[in-house]
Parts: C-alpha cells; structure tokens; sequence
C-alpha cells in the first residue's frame, strides 16, 4: 500500500517555502542585544614570521572593544585546531600534525591565515582598527603547488614535518601488483592533475558567540553541518568549556558541500572572546575570506598503471599519489586522499590486486579537506580516465571494456582488494541504461554532422562507484577515525496526534525536513503536514554527527526507522490494552492498529493521545509516546552508476560545449525522486565545474591567491549545462533497513572523468583539468 | 567601504562644480561601488548623476543616434530606435554584465572609466562616435587614451555619445568563463569612410585593427580577416589567457563579426 506523501512519493520540499520567501533565518539574520562585530586580521603573505605585532594604535581607534592575538589565546589555555583522524605512514610512525592555533603566534602560513581579532562596535570600525594594526612581518620563500612542495630544497613549511611530509601511506598488495604487471599484455600508463577547487558555497561562513555570565554557558550559532561534533570538538580538545556549558546551533545554512563540516579558527575565536569582551561577537566571512579561509578540495597529482591481458582483462592496478594537505591539517583531512580515496580505486571492476601510496604534504596554501565526494571523486576519476585510455590504446571500445570487466551482479558480497566489501549493485544495468539513455550507438553519426560544421565532438563515460552511509564505527575506529559514525533521532508524539522528529544529522540545503517526513508518513500514516524536523541545536537534539559522506539517510534516516520501530512495539502495547486485545494479536500498518480477524482498529493518533491522558492505559507502561535510537550501520552503502557525457568542441576557439549528459545511477530505494534528481542535478553541476571551468590557483613566485573573486574564480552556471538526462535503477541496500545508499555526491563524483573523457575523446590527447578554452584551442591546434 | 560624502545635483553645470579634486562623479557605480566596498579605492564626495535628466536619453537625427552618457545599457539594449539604426549596438548592450548591472550600469559611466575589457570602447572606435563633454566634443579615436586612462580632464563630465549609423556593423565578445567580461572583443562596422575594427579585451586599451580595416576596405567578408594575425607582444596575458590565445581570437572574432554584419 502507498502512503499519500509517503516513500518513493515526488513530495514538493516544505522547506523551500520559507527558502524562497526570503524567510529563512541564516546566521546572519540572528542578532543579539549588545552585540559587537569581530574582523580578522589576515596574513597578506603566504609565508613569513611575526617579528612584532603592535596593537597600540588600533587598541584605542573609535568603536574597538577589544583586540586579541594569540598570545592571548595561548595565555588563556586555548589550544589550537585538531585534525580527527590519525594515519600512519608505510613505516608504522603516525602522520605529522604540527601546531594549528586559531591566531598565528609566531609564523603565517597561507595568505590568509589569521593574525589578530577585532572586537569592535561596528563592523566598519574593526575593519578601520585592523588598518592600524603594525605587523612587522618577515617574508620566506613559499611552496603552494605540492609536486614542488615534495622537491629537495623546497621551502619548509612546518620545521616539525622534514620534506614537508603529513605522511607517506600505502595499500594493497605490492608484491602482488609486481608480478602482475611482469605478466601483462599490455600496460596503460597515464598522469593526471586533479585540480584544486573552492567550495563556494552560497551563504558564508560565520559565526556568533555570546558568554551567559549567569549560568557559564557558551552559546555558539555557527554554520556547521554537524554542531555536535563541533561542540565535542570545542571542548574536549580546544578546551573553550565543557561540553554541558556550550551549546552549539547550526541554524538554516546555506550550502556546505563539505566545507562546513570543519572546526574553523574563526568560530573557536569568536566564541571564546565573547567571554573576554562579555559581549556577543559576530563574525560573518565575506566572499574574498570565503577563497581565501573555506577549506578547499581535491589537488591531487597522481601516477597510475594498470595492466591487462590479452582480452582486455585488468590485472593489476597501482597508483601513486601526491595530496596537498595546504597549511595545516584540517579537521578530517589526512582520511580523505587515504581510506576516502585509495579504498574505491577498484572501481567497479574485477581487480585482482591494486597497490596504492599516497604522500600527503605540506603548503602555503589554505587547508585541504573533504569537498563533495571527498576522496571518491578523486578516485573515480583515476579509475575511469585510465580505463578509457587503456580502451583507446588497446582499439576498444571504452564501454565494452568495462563491460567486459565488471563484477557481475550475482558476486555480491565482493571484496575488494583494498578493504571494502561491496554489498550490492548491477553495474553492467547502468552502463547499458546510460547507453540507452544517450542513444550511444547514434554517435558516430551525430559526430559526423559535427565534422560536417568543423567541430569536434566526443563521447565519454564514467562507471563510477562510492562508499556512502558513512560509516561503521568499528571500521572506521580501526582505520584511524576519532569519532564513531552511527546516528542518532528520537521520534516525539504530540499529545494531539502530531510528530516532532530530532535528528542528529543536519540539513543545509538536502531537503531533510521533507525526506524525513516521508519516512514517518509513510511507516506511521501521520500526515505529512503534521510532522517537524528538527536538527542543528545541541540543546534539542540528541547527540548526532551529523552530514556530510552522503550518509543522512542511509545512518540518520534508518535511525529514525529504528525509533519508530519503538514507536509501533509500545503503541502495539497500548493499542491491546485499550481493545482489550493481546498485544501478539495487535497488527500495524501505516499508522493503523488492528485486532488481527475483527474490525476493531485504532489509529496512532488515538493512541497517542491515550498514552499522554492515560486515564484508561497498561498500569505496567510508561506513559507518553516518545522513542529514541542510536543507528550504528553495518556497512558502508555503494552508490554506483554510469555518466556519460557528450561534447561538442570549436577548434577556433577551443570553447566546449556540454551537448547532453546521461546519469543512470543505482542510490537503492529512492524516497523521494524530485530530491534525488535535483542532487544529481547539482552534483553534476560542480563536478562540470571542476573539469571544465573551476581551478584555485596560486602564483608560483608569491604564493598569493590569483582566484580570490568571481571576477577570475570561475562557477559553472545554468547556461554551461545541457539539459540532464537522470534514471535511477534499483539494487536495494542490504546493510540499512530503508535499503537506500545515499545520492548527494553522485554527480561530483562520477561527472569529471566523464567530461574530461568525453574532451579527450573529441581531441585525441590527453589534457588536464579544468579544460579551460585555451587549453583545449592549443591541444585542437596539434591534433 | 569607507565613508563618503554623497550629493545628488539635477543640473549639469552644478555636478560639474560640485566635484573637487579628491571626488568622483557616480554614474551607476557597477565598477566604482565594488571597488569602494572592498576598500580597494577611497573618496571624499560622490557626486551622483542620477538625478539629472539632461543626461538620459536618446534620439535621432541626420544620420545620427545620440545617447545621453546616463542612458543605461538596458535602454540602449531595448531601445527601438538604436535596435533599427545600429542593432549591433543594441546586441552589444544587450550582452554586458548582467540585468541588474544593465539597469544600473551606464554609457557615460562605461567609457570614463575605460576598463580595458568594457565592450563600450569598442563600440565607440569602430562606429567613430563622438563623446561630447561639458566643455568640448573628442572623437573615439581620442578619447580612449590607455588603461583606465582618457582624455577626460578633472571636473570635465560626459553629457552624451553620439554615433554615426553605418552601413553595418557587429560585434563579437568572447567572454571570459569567470567575469563575463570581454576576454576579446571585435566590433566591425562598414562605414562611408571605410571599414572599422575595434578591439577590446585584448590589450591594456581598446584599440583599431589596421590592417583587418585594409583588408575588409576591398573585401568586407570573414574570410579577408580570418588569416589576419595581431602582433601578440603588447596583448594581455593572464590565467585566463595568454597574449598568444587573445591574439588568435582577434582573428576568429573578427571574422565572425563581419559575417554576422548587418
């Protein structure tokens, strides 16, 4: 039976109303009585010491409440930035974590990086304090891009990590990979450059910290996408306050992508100086800190193998990978170029042995860590460029290569020969959908059209794969994570019939008060319009870990399944008792409660009621109907599918045109496909972005940012996309209750290398991301 | 942004005597207010030119459209008698920035701050307007000095553009990805007086491409411009193209304006 606005139903997203009325509150909205404004003072060098901060002038500028460096910090017992996840390098030492602190005390290290904090009455008055702020700086030579970061003499970024090393892991089976290769038929070698990119989320980030000297407590409203883990963050390592005398609110944030995932200097500051000036502070990032200060993504330079045998075959694999970790290591980013990465480099193939080592380094660049897909991305896109190279290089066709390669859809489980055991899938179904989808077999005459009007145009596909429902804790424990990654949610009866729904993950743009309701409509027949969700507060919600690693819906939506389980076990209870039926005889549907052979039925609103006026109700149960769950997953979950695109190239001009585009991805069971569509809409949008127009880049002689605005960082928009083709197909999850795998990274992850595939194609050489037109004009002048 | 003071004349005489040496004259402000938000440049007093009506507006007459300097370049690009006297103008306006900086943005503000990736500029070279001013009329060739540089002098304020209409025109942008702005720009015009092509974009100012104006004098086609090649040694180079790159779209955009004449 479907449930009116229950799973698998397009619901049109609740939200979305107070969204586009220009009604929901961002942080920036919320002000306080007496609040002041912080500004950051920031490193204008990419690399120098601190002879001499002289804080004299501005201390006394009109409007300045108060100015802090980190002395002070230091002077108080606050510690600096963590990262959560430890790895170790191939000889067994632990990875190089120097010191992080929020304001720099005797070195900067990106442009960018914080000096000094202005409390001031106006954010106009900070800004003109910070103007007369004197910092006696000492300019060192700087590295930024990281193949030279890893070069003998270059500048040393920490004096604690020689050769500017974070660690040197590895994976897999060397040995093995050897002997392969000593056996191939043939062998595929190919380089790439995974160019860095910015988040750019569309709200930046900010912060308001505010001290109750009444009770001690903190308050900090921050654009977080997990507010829990911030707070334990804050307190067990930064040691602001405890965790009972800090309360953390995420309100509506606007876009993460990953870059609100981390615990930023500015926030820690912010929140702790509010005790100092007895003040709330805010601090709201301009677009200019947002390049400089959001931790960026990617930046990989890579080397990669693979070997076949005389049919095609794969062999072996084996990838060598260089990671810009940037200044620091940020909050999660040593896991994201290892167990984020290396573990899906065997795609969705049939490898029989893969060896990969990673060297992550330091640079005078702004912190590297998870951005959408995180890792995976990364991944996809070594895998899926050298399959394509090895097909043209070997006279296949790249699609029936990896036909040819595929784990058939009875192998289930497979494991890998990098450490992950891929459920469920059927992978040679979303090749041929995608095929079917683009009308693939009608190339080469629509290619022939485009020679006729002296363009060039390419196919490209990419058979992407991803480990999402991030994550077992005991899996995760044992490679090196700081936290667990179960979920948390609590389902609350109204007296009345209505729900409130408490969910530990976070919700900043996913749509999750929608998705969510659909669960409790559909399991509980409540209506839709009667259920809340609520998240982002560490005072209403139970601890949760929240969002980020597609993973709200395989771990925090089975934790609300889980809770309703309970839900329906004690309405069961009550239901018997009030038909005067034995609970063994009560049977559920959808919110209606029935004596197995009569008529006699009850709704859960009924019974909701019953159970908080319990005037007539089992003397041996608790009153009130309200469960909670921990959800604690029992696997990864393996989205996977096939993108294909298809591209048309002036060779006058280099420029490329994005024709059409073909996404069949397998996300399981898919709640609400409007939702599900428009994640692949807008993951495919960045991940066009990052192959075609998106890069960070540094100058190589200064180390300054070069992509510091819109005028020169270039966003995909609308008019770069065709219209996308998107089905779905359907391979249940086994390891959650709700058999759904999670889609939010999807088209980050699978689109680069089907673009850039579908570029090389059309070019007949290989060139890097992102295919800017004066690339792709010189690489179309030689072809 | 720092502080500014901010006046708002109605008449032309009294904005030219309200800007003092340290002010500047505010002419929509899509360039200027950015740069003052981002405390990258600094001012005493904004003389705004919005409330003058003398400066809006545009006619024609004699074989010629005039467009007061505080016309926005979405009355230019809707504008029905530019659209039949010179469409290329028109589709050039049509094309800056976006909507909100086209109903903001205008012709007299445009040119006085002569960015070197503007489209005006190459409007106003290859159509041989006029820029006439509160104190004399300077021809486009003149007017256009070097970067961000024109022949305006302190206090001298732009009251309208006039342009000649040509046989045909057009223009030819090739936006950079990240801005919009013109990375090159070509605009074409055939002309009386001969053929006309203006480059934006390309270099530190809009400048004349003489010997595609020789080439489209005996054969006004692509085809006579296409193989045309602009030294590279004083274009642009930046990472989002090199001078090699800008030099060889002049070509390809020249000859695609002339083709798409009309």
């Amino acid at each position: 039976m479907s449930v009116e606005n229950g799973i698998g139903v397009s619901v049109k997203r609740k939200e979305d109303q107070r969204f586009i009325t220009g009604n929901g509150k961002y942080l920036d909205d919320i002000n306080k009585f007496g609040q002041t404004h912080g500004h950051f003072l920031r490193s204008p060098y990419a690399f120098a010491k601190i002879k001499n901060i002289d804080l004299s002038a501005a201390k006394t500028a009109p409007g300045v409440v108060d100015i802090f460096t980190g002395a002070d910090m230091t002077a108080d017992g606050i510690g600096g930035l963590i990262c959560g996840w430890g790895i170790n390098s191939k000889d067994g030492s632990p990875h190089v974590a120097p010191p992080h602190p929020c304001l720099a005390t005797d070195t900067v290290k990106h442009v960018g990086d914080q000096v000094a904090f202005i409390v001031a009455e106006t954010l106009q008055q900070a800004k003109d304090a910070a103007e007369l702020i004197d910092v006696d700086y000492e300019e060192l030579k700087s590295v930024t891009d990281v193949r030279q970061a890893a070069a003998a003499g270059a500048p040393q970024v920490h004096e604690e990590a020689a050769g500017n090393q974070c660690y040197d892991w590895e994976i897999g089976d060397k040995a093995a990979v050897d002997a392969a290769f000593t056996n191939a038929h043939h062998i595929t070698k190919i380089d790439l450059i995974n160019n860095r990119v910015s988040p750019n989320p569309m709200e930046p980030r900010a912060a308001l910290g505010e001290y109750d000297p009444g009770t001690g407590e903190y308050t900090l409203h921050t654009t977080s996408q997990n507010p829990h883990v911030a707070r334990l963050l804050l307190s067990a390592f930064v040691g602001v306050a405890p965790e009972n005398k800090l309360r953390v609110i995420a309100p509506d944030v606007g876009g993460g992508f990953g870059t609100k995932i981390f615990l930023y200097a500015e926030e820690t500051t912010a929140v702790w100086a509010s005790k100092r000036v007895g003040r709330p502070i805010k601090w709201t990032a301009d677009r200019s800190e947002s390049f400089l200060t959001d931790a960026h993504g990617r930046d990989h330079a890579t080397h990669a193998e693979m070997a076949f045998d005389a049919d095609g075959h794969i062999l072996g694999f084996r990838v060598s990978t260089k990671a810009n970790m940037g200044a620091y290591l940020s909050t999660f980013a040593s896991a994201v170029p290892t167990y984020l990465y290396a573990t899906l480099l065997n795609g969705q193939y049939k490898m029989p042995c893969i060896y990969a080592e990673v060297q992550a380094l330091f640079t005078n660049t702004t912190p590297v860590d998870a951005y959408r897909g995180a890792g995976r991305p990364e991944a996809t896109y070594v895998v899926e460029r050298i399959m394509e190279r090895a097909a043209r290089d070997m006279n296949m066709d790249p699609t029936e290569l990896r036909l040819k390669n595929f784990i058939q859809p009875d192998a289930y489980p497979y494991e890998t020969p990098v450490i992950m055991t891929y459920d469920t899938g059927d992978y040679p179904l979303t090749m041929t959908t995608a095929k079917d989808m683009i009308d693939y077999t009608g190339f080469a005459a629509r290619k022939a059209k485009s020679a006729a009007n002296g363009k060039l145009r390419g196919i490209g596909s990419s058979a992407y794969i991803e480990a999402c429902g991030i994550a077992p804790s005991a899996a995760v424990g044992s490679l090196g994570a700081g936290v667990g990654l179960w979920e948390s949610a609590e389902v609350r009866f109204n007296p009345t019939g209505s729900v409130t729904v408490f969910t530990g993950s976070h919700s900043h743009g996913q749509g999750h008060e929608t998705t969510f309701a659909q669960l409790i409509a559909d399991q509980l027949g409540v209506p839709f319009e009667s259920i809340e969700v609520v998240h982002g507060d560490t005072t209403k919600v139970p601890f949760g870990m929240g969002t980020y690693g597609s993973r709200s819906l395989a771990v925090g939506g089975s934790a609300i399944t889980k809770a309703a389980d309970k839900i329906v076990e004690k309405a069961k209870k009550i239901a018997a008792h009030l038909m005067e039926a034995s609970a063994d005889d009560i049977e559920h549907s959808h919110g209606v409660f029935s004596v197995a052979g009569t008529d006699k039925q009850l709704t859960i609103g009924e019974i909701a009621f019953a159970a908080y006026v319990p005037h007539n109700y089992p003397a041996d149960l608790e009153p009130g109907l309200a469960e909670n769950a921990f959800y604690d997953p029992l696997n990864f979950t393996f989205p996977a599918g096939t993108h294909i695109a298809e591209v048309e190239i002036d060779p006058d001009t280099g420029v490329v045109e994005v024709v059409d585009w073909a996404a069949a991805d397998d996300f399981g069971n898919v709640i609400n496909p409007m939702i599900v569509e428009g994640q692949v809409h807008g993951g495919v949008a960045q991940g066009i972005g990052q192959a075609l127009l998106e890069g960070v880049v540094y100058d190589d002689d200064s180390g300054q940012l070069l992509t510091g605005s819109y005028m020169d960082y270039c966003m995909p928009r609308a008019d770069n996309f065709p219209n996308f083709r998107v089905e779905t197909t359907n391979t249940p999850c086994p390891s959650n209750p709700l058999g759904v795998k999670g889609c939010g990274e999807a088209g980050a992850i699978a689109a680069p290398a089907a673009l850039m595939n579908a570029i090389t194609d059309a070019l007949g050489k290989e060139i890097d991301m992102p295919a800017t037109s004066e690339k792709v004009w010189r690489a179309a002048q030689n072809a | 942004m720092y502080s500014f003071n901010y006046e708002r004349p109605s008449g032309i005489n009294d904005a030219a005597g309200a800007v003092g040496e340290d002010d500047k004259f505010l002419a929509g402000g899509q360039s200027y207010l950015p740069t003052l938000k981002l405390r990258l440049a600094q001012v005493d007093k904004l003389v705004d030119l919005g409330g003058i009506s003398d400066l809006k507006g545009i006619s024609v007459s004699g074989g010629e459209i005039s467009i007061g300097a505080m016309t926005t370049h979405g009355t230019v690009a809707t504008s029905s008698d530019v659209r039949s006297s010179i469409p290329a103008l028109a589709d050039m306006a049509a094309h800056i920035g976006d909507a909100q900086v086209r109903n903001r943005g205008t012709i007299g503000g445009s040119i006085a701050n002569n960015d070197p990736a503007a489209d005006y500029p190459s409007a106003l070279v290859a159509l041989n307007a006029t820029v006439h001013t509160n104190k004399r009329s300077i021809t486009a060739d003149d007017f256009f000095v070097d970067l961000f540089e024109t022949a305006l002098e302190d206090g001298e304020l732009i009251t309208k553009v006039t342009f000649p209409v040509p046989q045909k025109a057009a223009y030819a942008k090739f936006p950079n990805p990240a801005s919009r702005f013109a990375l090159v720009g070509v605009f074409v015009a055939q002309t009386t007086s001969g053929a006309r092509v203006a480059v934006t974009g390309a270099g530190p100012c809009v400048f004349r491409q003489s010997d595609m104006e020789a080439a489209l004098s005996g054969n006004f086609s692509g085809a006579a411009v296409k193989g045309i090649q602009t030294v590279a040694d004083k274009l642009n180079a930046d990472i989002h193209a090199s001078a090699d790159y800008r030099a060889h779209l002049i070509s390809v955009m020249a000859a695609r304006a002339v083709d798409a004449a009309s």
